[in-house]
């Protein structure tokens, strides 16, 4: 085989594809994060309807699929099917393109989120700024497409939109500087913007940026948690789309494909900034006390958590097989359902045996290749669980917490988390310089 | 209403038809915007056109009559008991009270008194639809809020009352529980136990909502100082019910004109202070609790005897006029009738508190965001079934 085409298939899997110069890998990475997000938008639409329902003593969906597993998908056909409706008074060509910009914004941010040290498709140097600048271009698509909707509720939810977006920004600037400046805390006394960088200064410093400084660090993650609920216009901050007072707000006027992508791009969106959390504060990639519990044993009771996390899943599936009415009419879904449980058994299986196969011998420091795949499922494992507590959060605020007020939203943001972030960060800059 | 009310719906017409002529691209006027009759948040056919100057409501005018069926007009045309269903669609979430008040108007005209076990029944049917009432006012002004969870909290707890009608007439929503001079039904194997069983289960279930709310820092900046209306504001527009005691004003009319069975039982008349919208969330809390223990005595004190008074079969009272008025779950509710001694009512005019109440929402809103004037159509908790008739 000639040998461009060798090196373009070349994994190093020391670095990102983006480092290595792998445009194959890269367009390999970015396929499979696309078809990932996609997913977990689907897997999160139908985990906040389910979740949302018993939170309210309802059921959910019940009906398509078992237990409504199939719901997302039936969804989709039926927005695709759906007739495409431009408004005759909307500016034609900005209420098309609004949705798009919307959705690349919120797509384009995982080109540098660190599902691992080389699970990225690449390591920016300048990563967090990258991200938090093209996340904030998704207003753009909101406020566009209020304005072209050229319709009174839709306006009024683009102005609220983008006035709230804006001054939760600066906020959530600074409760990320804060935590840059932490990365700075080595030896050669320089930081990083780089992702995956951020993430490995944590595991340096052996802690979690979310502990260091007590209680700095923690009330800058607080900061940022709240910001980036309000950057994504969820619940008790959804003001943009609050339903009871502006009918949908800025997607009043859209429907069918148009109004999906908007749904599309809001939960990548969700997913994008607990990406960032995640990898900030809570230690991206790295499992629970990386330095603390070392060892051969250690790796291998953390590895198995991948594999046990899909057995339970099938338990459950299992369970609700066994519930399932015994009438003939629940027969096709309980064969369905049993077939679910049974590819989550064997995904668990797979996993264990990977476990198992890419055990870490003794710390000579070479690693098999089973060892390399293992551990890079581990990476992303850990990543995407902290990532779904933060989805389920989203959820849990939702069916609690009654909507802000438009002015009270500013308030806060304004004369409440913008002194103390500001007040964090030169703390943080103090204490810093103090222990260093 | 007053003059810059009429100078919202002047506006509305002519920027009505300057959409048709030139208009500038960007102007900077004040922002005209129709709230309903279709919209979430309207609680039913209720239209608010609203003026705005970016998210600050100068001013607002309520268009209504989307329900109108003309119920007044029909109660002419129709006998004294064929009219009495009727009632029960006005305020259909509190159809027991609606028809109590219609029963007692026409039995004070004919000069006929209900007997006393027929007395406590309607007081506790009439209390546990107050109950269902506040509740279904709690879900909706919640939902409104963007706490959804408390709404199907409440249509839980809810269905029981539900039940309880529906084991003793057959309805559940439109009851027509009453007759005139007592009631149809006797009431059925197990009433009370169900009552006071259901006494103990909604308790705690009052607490829940409570506890979801009450304490709850945004549901707290989203009420108070949120649509006050003074205790003299409130006596000029002639508001009633809840929203006048949470000004303050010590007025209920199970009290001040006992009606029923009323006077036999003892309970407060829980009253707010600011008349924002925080208080009248408390004062209806405190009357679902207030509601429990009247149904508790009632339940424990009901007489045996007969439900029916000595009424003749077509009822013909005799040439006057009466009002009575009673307590509804969302304030008074007075019917006016005029007999010509004929079987049929010669004008019946029904003083709907919902309608009233509706009035102070200009006064309440006014200088307030839009995401206010939600919460205040919900706090005044109206019935456009009942605001229309």
């Amino acid at each position: 085989m000639p040998n461009f085409i060798m090196s373009y298939l070349g994994i190093k899997d020391a670095i990102t594809p983006g480092a290595a110069g792998s445009q194959f890998w890269a367009l390999v990475y970015v396929f499979i994060i696309f078809a990932g997000v996609s997913v977990a938008v689907m897997a999160m639409n139908w985990l906040e309807r389910k979740a949302l329902a018993h939170f309210q003593i309802r059921l959910g969906p019940m009906r398509v699929g078992p237990h409504g597993l199939l719901q997302p998908i039936a969804d989709a056909i039926k927005l695709m099917l759906k007739e495409d409706i431009i408004p005759a008074e909307a500016d034609q060509f900005v209420f098309w393109v609004a949705p798009l910009i919307g959705l690349l914004a919120s797509f384009t941010v995982y080109t540098v989120i660190p599902f691992g040290p080389s699970q990225a498709v690449s390591d920016m140097n300048i990563g967090i700024l990258f991200m938090l600048g093209v996340s904030s271009l998704g207003v753009l698509g909101i406020v566009v497409a209020g304005w072209a909707s050229n319709s009174h509720y839709p306006l009024i939810g683009a102005l609220r939109s983008s006035a709230q977006m804006v001054s939760y920004e600066v906020a959530m600037g600074l409760a990320v500087v804060s935590a840059i400046l932490m990365t700075s805390l080595n030896a050669t006394g320089t930081g990083t913007l780089s992702m995956i960088g951020i993430v490995q200064a944590q595991q340096q410093q052996g802690v979690w940026f979310i502990f260091k400084f007590f209680p700095l660090g923690l009330i800058a993650f607080g900061i940022f948690a709240i910001a980036m609920i309000a950057e994504t216009n969820r619940a008790p901050f959804d003001m943009a789309e609050a339903e009871s007072e502006l009918t949908a707000g800025y997607h009043t006027e859209y429907s069918g494909l148009r109004w999906s992508l908007f749904m599309l791009a809001e939960y990548a969106a969700m997913i994008a900034v607990s990406s960032i959390a995640v990898a900030l504060w809570l230690g991206g990639w790295l499992r629970p006390f990386p330095n603390l519990l070392q060892g051969p044993a250690w790796d291998f009771i953390f590895s198995l958590f991948p594999g046990l996390t899909f057995l339970g899943l099938a338990a459950i599936a299992v369970v609700g097989v066994v519930r399932m009415p015994s009438h003939s009419f629940f027969k096709i879904q309980r064969i369905g359902l049993a077939g679910f449980a049974a590819v989550l058994g064997f995904i668990a299986l797979l996993l264990l045996i990977i476990a198992v196969a890419g055990r870490s011998g003794d710390a000579s420091g070479a690693m098999s290749p089973a060892a390399r795949f293992r551990e890079g499922i581990d990476y992303v494992y850990w990543f995407v669980f902290k990532v779904a507590v933060f989805m389920y959060l989203f959820i849990w605020y939702r069916a609690t917490w009654p909507r802000y007020r438009f002015d009270q939203l500013m308030k806060i943001g304004w004369k409440v988390m913008l002194p103390i972030s500001l007040v964090v960060l030169i703390a943080t800059a103090i204490v810093g310089v103090l222990v260093s | 209403m007053n003059d810059s009310t009429h100078d919202v719906s002047n506006r509305a017409l002519s920027n009505l038809d300057l959409e048709t002529s030139e208009k500038p691209y960007l102007d900077s006027n004040e922002l005209i915007i129709n709230m309903g009759p279709q919209h979430p948040a309207t609680h039913g056919v209720l239209r608010v056109i609203l003026k705005l100057d970016g998210e600050k409501v100068l001013g607002t005018e309520c268009v209504i009559g989307y329900l109108h069926r003309g119920v007044e007009k029909i109660a002419e045309n129709r006998t004294y008991t064929m009219f009495n269903p009727y009632v029960d669609r006005m305020d259909y979430v509190a159809a027991v009270s609606n028809g109590l008040g219609y029963c007692e108007a026409v039995e004070k005209l004919m000069n006929v008194e209900a007997p006393a076990r027929a007395k406590y029944i309607r007081v506790i049917l009439t209390e546990l639809n107050r109950i269902a009432s506040h509740q279904l006012w709690l879900g909706t002004h919640a939902l409104d809020i963007g706490a959804m969870t408390p709404l199907f909290y409440t249509f839980r707890d809810r269905e029981e009352i539900l039940k309880i009608f529906e084991k003793y007439c057959g309805a559940r929503l439109t009851t027509h529980a009453f007759r005139i001079g007592g009631c149809q039904y006797e009431t059925y194997a197990g009433f009370e136990k169900e009552v006071k069983n259901f006494l103990t289960f909604v308790a705690p279930k009052i607490d829940e909502y409570e506890e979801l709310l009450t304490t709850n820092r945004i549901w707290i900046e989203r009420t108070k100082n949120v649509g006050v209306i003074s205790a003299l504001d409130a006596i000029a527009l002639g508001v009633t019910g809840p929203v006048l005691r949470a000004s303050g004003v010590k007025w209920d009319l199970r009290k001040a004109q006992p009606y029923a069975a009323y006077s036999e039982f003892d309970f407060d008349i829980p009253t707010g202070t600011n008349g924002d919208t925080y208080d009248r969330y408390l004062v209806r809390m405190a009357e679902m609790r207030q509601s429990l223990r009247i149904i508790e005595q009632a339940v424990n004190r009901i007489p045996e005897g007969p439900i029916m008074a000595k009424v003749p079969k077509i009822i013909k009272p005799p040439v006057g006029e009466i009002y009575h008025s009673i307590e509804a779950p969302k304030g008074e509710l007075g019917y006016f009738i005029v007999s010509d001694g004929s079987t049929q009512p010669y004008r019946l005019r029904v003083r709907p508190p919902s309608f009233v109440n509706l009035q102070a929402l200009d006064t309440m809103v006014r200088g307030l965001l839009v995401a206010d004037v939600v919460a205040v159509i919900g706090t005044i908790d109206i019935v456009l079934g009942e605001v229309d008739r």
